[in-house]
């Protein structure tokens, strides 16, 4: 699977420059692949850098070339919807350790032409804005309209904020965290065990081999998916049901629907993301606290960040960001006095309600992007 | 649009221009989008409704979900020039600890609130010997967000207490100015603009 994945071809620039990262160790140039919608106007002021999350990538409005279902972002991003393509130039680059293209453990190390694998340096979010800040440099923006992102696409838009203030007008963080929390790596490390205890795994190097960690791969996007729902989601959409059967089989066939369906969520993730990737991902996540480097204070990331605009959106039904987390970043605003918004919305999706149809969650992008300012 | 509502009209002819202005109980940010367009004044707003905030989101104006009751703590000292608390006082807590709040986050602060002592409320109890229910207090007692019910002179002494200033104060008769002398009776609200000492 993973072999064929890597046989898609993406738009990407390679940028020669060195790129420090958080680690201390240097890539000595980065493959940043990206897609964008919509024109850039002449004084270059209408761009808007969406951020994706954990799985996603940069087909934000296209067709996935793997899958090839629409875009993961598509309801929100095109002409006429709330991130309007007829205003804003769109830009989506896929982060750094991903898959789709940019530089990650997939990707050939420079030295030896073989693949990285487990070489490829533990990143983090600041290192994904560090590059994403190169790809626009690269492209003669200096400054964005907005940086929007959901769940990680959060993390990173805050990071943003806090490394480029000057860079950007407007930052929209929904379903997100300045922190991840015990809970947050707990689930995480369930997911790296499942893949690292996957014999094809193969310490990392299964891209030559015809193996590759699906089965650990597909457990850990099982687990991960559960923390993506509402318990009342699920519940409504699958209750105890049974799984085109009308009695128990007494044996460990996927019986109930809710088992069939994460079976099937695991395995189709895997035919669209590497197992080394979701590690590194996720390992950039559970290294994310924007206050640690201002000794616990969030306040001190946004010291230099009180010109941006800040709209915060949390979901009713989402345990893994929960709103408590954005209310933090509401008080850390208010206290250097940058404008913020916040709203808890209620939705029945839980985390995924982000991606979902929250008509309340459109006007308030469209509010966020398009207000009188 | 809708004209504002007469306390807000108030505020907003008062208010000078550009200042920085936080809306405590803001609604659907009537107010806020008014100052933002005549005043040139990039308010902030705090609200406990979700529909409400949205709309105000929806506008692109900067209101944050909370609750006049705790979260105005969030909020560093002098963090505005002025604080508004319109028709709203009389929904929290502890209204004494509300106006100092207010008076810590700015150094002035307009608020507003329905005159308990106007005399359709007055003749009402006096009269049915029952909780008034009146046009600008429609809700029955059991059910209404009016948990501290205030008059003109409750403000007047609670402020003189607190060594509080009043600059500036408005009384509605229905939409129609009423005197200062006759307010503690005829008013149905009163607007306080008050300050440090």
């Amino acid at each position: 699977m993973a072999s064929l994945l890597h046989e898609i071809q993406h738009q990407s620039v390679t940028i020669g420059t060195p790129l420090p990262l958080d680690s201390g160790q240097v890539l000595p140039s980065v493959t940043i692949a990206y897609q964008s919608h919509g024109t850039l106007n002449a004084d270059k002021s209408n761009a808007v850098l969406i951020c994706h999350a954990l799985t996603g990538d940069q087909y934000v409005a296209s067709n996935h070339p793997a899958t090839g279902k629409p875009g993961w972002w598509a309801r929100m991003v095109g002409p006429g919807k709330p991130i309007d393509t007829d205003r804003f130039f769109v830009l989506c680059a896929n982060v750094l350790g991903s898959c789709m293209g940019t530089s990650g453990p997939a990707s050939p190390d420079t030295a030896t032409g073989a693949p990285f694998g487990m070489n490829f340096p533990v990143i983090t979010i600041a290192d994904m804005v560090r590059a994403q800040a190169m790809l626009l440099d690269r492209l003669g923006i200096a400054r964005l309209h907005a940086v929007v992102g959901g769940s990680m696409g959060g993390m990173q838009t805050l990071a943003w904020a806090a490394a480029y203030p000057e860079r950007l007008a407007s930052a929209v963080v929904i379903a997100s965290a300045a922190r991840h929390s015990a809970q947050n790596i707990a689930f995480h490390e369930v997911g790296r065990q499942a893949i690292m205890a996957d014999p094809d795994w193969q310490d990392g190097q299964y891209y030559a081999s015809a193996r590759a960690p699906t089965k650990g791969l597909a457990v850990a996007r099982m687990a991960a998916h559960i923390t993506y729902l509402s318990e009342e989601g699920l519940t409504e959409k699958f209750g105890r049901r049974l799984q085109a059967r009308d009695n128990k089989s007494f044996g460990f066939d996927a019986d109930f629907q809710i088992e069939s369906y994460l079976r099937h969520q695991g395995l189709a993730f895997t035919d669209r993301f590497d197992a080394n990737a979701y590690l590194y991902i996720t390992r950039a996540m559970d290294y994310f606290d924007l206050a640690e480097p201002h000794d616990g204070r969030l306040a001190g990331a946004f010291a230099k960040a009180k010109n941006v605009r800040f709209t915060l959106v949390s979901f009713d039904t989402d345990w893994l960001y929960p709103t408590a987390e954005s209310r933090r970043i509401v008080q850390a605003l208010h206290a250097v006095g940058a404008a913020a918004s916040f709203v808890e919305l209620s939705a029945p999706f839980g985390h995924d309600s982000f991606l979902l149809d929250v008509p309340a969650l459109d006007r308030i992008m469209a509010g966020a992007l398009g207000g009188g300012w | 649009m809708t004209p504002l509502r007469p306390d807000l009209r108030i505020i907003a002819d008062a208010i000078p221009a550009g200042v920085r202005a936080l809306d405590i109980g803001c609604g659907d940010g009537a107010l806020m989008a008014e100052l933002r367009a005549q005043k040139q004044i990039d308010a902030r707003g705090l609200e406990i409704d979700g529909i409400a905030i949205e709309a105000a989101m929806a506008q692109g104006l900067s209101v944050v979900q909370g609750d006049a009751n705790h979260d105005l703590a969030d909020y560093p000292p002098d963090a505005f020039d002025y604080a508004i608390l319109s028709q709203t006082l009389q929904t929290t807590e502890r209204p004494d600890r509300v106006v100092d709040e207010l008076l810590r986050i700015a150094p002035r602060a307009f608020v507003s609130f329905p005159n308990f002592a106007h005399w359709r409320v007055r003749l009402a109890l006096l009269w049915s010997g029952r909780m008034p229910v009146t046009r600008l207090l429609p809700v029955a007692w059991y059910e209404t967000p009016n948990i501290h019910h205030v008059t003109v002179s409750d403000f007047r002494t609670l402020v003189e207490e607190k060594g509080i200033r009043v600059e500036d104060a408005w009384y509605l008769s229905g939409d129609k100015p009423t005197s200062d002398a006759a307010a503690a009776w005829r008013a149905e609200h009163a607007i306080f603009l008050i300050a440090r000492a």
